[in-house]
């Protein structure tokens, strides 16, 4: 016997009986938030890993929601992907850390997930290094070589 | 206390908003807290007194520290550490001998009263050579150390409960930080060891709250151990539909049926592993394929054997733990009405 292939007993994915039970809920909750995102323009957070679910469950709901036209990532202590599923208003987000390791998965029903868009508290200090680039542009620096 | 901001901190560190809306992102879900706090947890712990912590390291195997500390690769859980000022670690630090130890008096000093006090390991009180730091014991530093901490933080059943030193017959006459210190407010997080971001996690909440977090009866936070690993274990249904391993090889193991006859101690254990898991929620014990062993619990390891079932194990009277494994509020209520109504459908030979 050698490596992990020798070993001879294999867990059976869940299927059907062997399923937590908890699949159908939570598309039918997915589902109630798109009908509140509609009508009353309310987004909605569903943390995956709040729910229990067997192994392969995860991906079949991933699976099920399928990606749409918008796929976003950003690297910010480890990768994180916001997709858009192949439901408008349906987001998976995927936080990584920096060892790749997946930190959380968040179904967002929402117009745009908040995380994309620029954060307010780093206006500010965005602006002050702008303005001092643009101060700064074409001249030498302490090496000698121009900017800009 | 140190007079910086952890929002400034952070920022000064080159740590985005944006990494820090993922890490409360996840702490809100180790927290159970809704996913759309992320944002207010963040405002808060931005808004934070960075806190000066200590870290007494007494009778333990280091377990604790490996656990929290990754050597290799920063992941995102180091930076609610770096979020604090560790002002006394030995395993992390690089201070040896009497630099270190100077060093511990300066921040106990310039912080008096306000650092938060972290301890792993047990503390022996048969013979107080049995572990001493720097020529001090584990008692004397725990009780001077303890005089100016805001609060304790009892990381690991070692030190929340005695743990593995404090097993029949405890030569070293091991006790808990609890045992010794009344007029503080003490966390325990227990675990042998605990989940890595459960220990960030009472951090976060320390630092978003600013205060100590709901306990329960055996002072570990609501929020980590409010549930039993049976509430929330994704092979409830099978337990509700009587579908049992009977070894670690037959049938049953091999669809990933309930391991309540193999020992599982799930039923009567609380804690996160069930939702949080361990290794970056890779797996837990229990989606391995082996039984809860109750580490989180006072006195795991004199309650009878890993593999003895409940019902004839020691940790308490069958009718203690059937209705322990009866009650709960897990999400698998539904699922559980689901598994009956598929054991009532279910064809010959599939269910007990």
């Amino acid at each position: 016997m050698s490596g992990l292939a020798g070993i001879p007993i294999k867990i059976e994915q869940a299927s059907g009986k062997l399923a937590s039970g908890n699949v159908e809920p939570l598309l039918h909750e997915i589902g109630h938030a798109l009908e509140q995102l509609i009508e009353v323009r309310k987004a909605s957070i569903i943390d995956l890993r709040g729910v229990p679910l067997a192994p392969g469950e995860e991906d079949r709901i991933l699976e099920f929601l399928g990606t749409g036209e918008v796929r976003a990532e950003f690297e910010a202590s480890g990768l994180s992907t916001v997709n858009e599923s192949r439901f408008p208003g349906v987001w998976v987000v995927t936080h990584h850390d920096a060892t790749g390791d997946v930190m959380s998965r968040l179904i967002e029903i929402t117009l745009v997930p908040e995380i994309l868009c620029s954060q307010v508290e780093e206006l500010r200090d965005s602006h002050e290094r702008f303005a001092l680039g643009v101060r700064f542009m074409g001249e030498p620096t302490a090496d000698g070589i121009r900017s800009g | 206390m140190r007079d910086v901001l952890v929002g400034d901190y952070l920022r000064g560190r080159g740590v985005s908003r944006r990494s820090l809306l993922k890490f409360c992102a996840a702490a809100a879900s180790w927290m159970a807290l809704p996913p759309t706090m992320a944002q207010e947890i963040a405002a808060a712990i931005e808004k934070a007194r960075r806190p000066s912590v200590i870290w007494l390291p007494f009778q333990e195997c280091t377990g604790c520290t490996e656990s929290i500390t990754r050597a290799e690769t920063a992941t995102l859980e180091s930076l609610i550490f770096d979020a604090i000022s560790l002002d006394y670690q030995h395993t992390l630090q690089a201070a040896a001998g009497d630099a270190a130890e100077e060093a511990r008096h300066q921040a106990m000093k310039e912080n008096w009263g306000k650092y938060l006090l972290a301890v792993d390991g047990s503390i022996p009180l048969a013979n107080p050579g049995y572990s001493t730091i720097a020529g001090v014991s584990n008692l004397d530093m725990l009780l001077e150390a303890a005089k100016g901490a805001a609060a304790i933080i009892a990381i690991g059943t070692c030190a929340a409960f005695g743990g593995i030193p404090a097993a029949r017959p405890n030569p070293t006459g091991a006790v808990a930080v609890s045992d010794l210190i009344k007029d503080k407010p003490i966390i325990n997080v227990s675990g042998c060891p605990p989940i890595p971001v459960v220990i960030t996690g009472v951090l976060a909440q320390y630092l978003t709250f600013g205060s100590i977090p709901d306990l329960d009866r055996l002072g570990r936070p609501r929020a980590f151990y409010g549930q039993s690993i049976h509430d929330r274990c994704y092979r409830r249904p099978f337990y509700e539909r009587g579908q049992f391993a009977e070894s670690f090889d037959d049938e049953g193991a091999r669809k990933g049926w309930c391991l309540f006859k193999l020992g599982c101690k799930g039923p009567i254990t609380y804690n996160s592993c069930a939702t949080i898991k361990w290794n970056g929620g890779t797996s837990f014990p229990i989606e391995a394929g082996h039984g809860c062993i109750g580490c989180a619990e006072p006195n795991f390891w004199d309650k009878g054997g890993f593999y003895e079932a409940l019902s004839v194990s020691r940790w308490g009277t069958f009718g203690t733990v059937a209705a322990a494994a009866a009650v709960g509020a897990a999400a698998g209520v539904a699922s559980a009405a689901l598994a009956r109504h598929r054991q009532a459908k279910a064809p010959e030979g599939e269910s007990r």
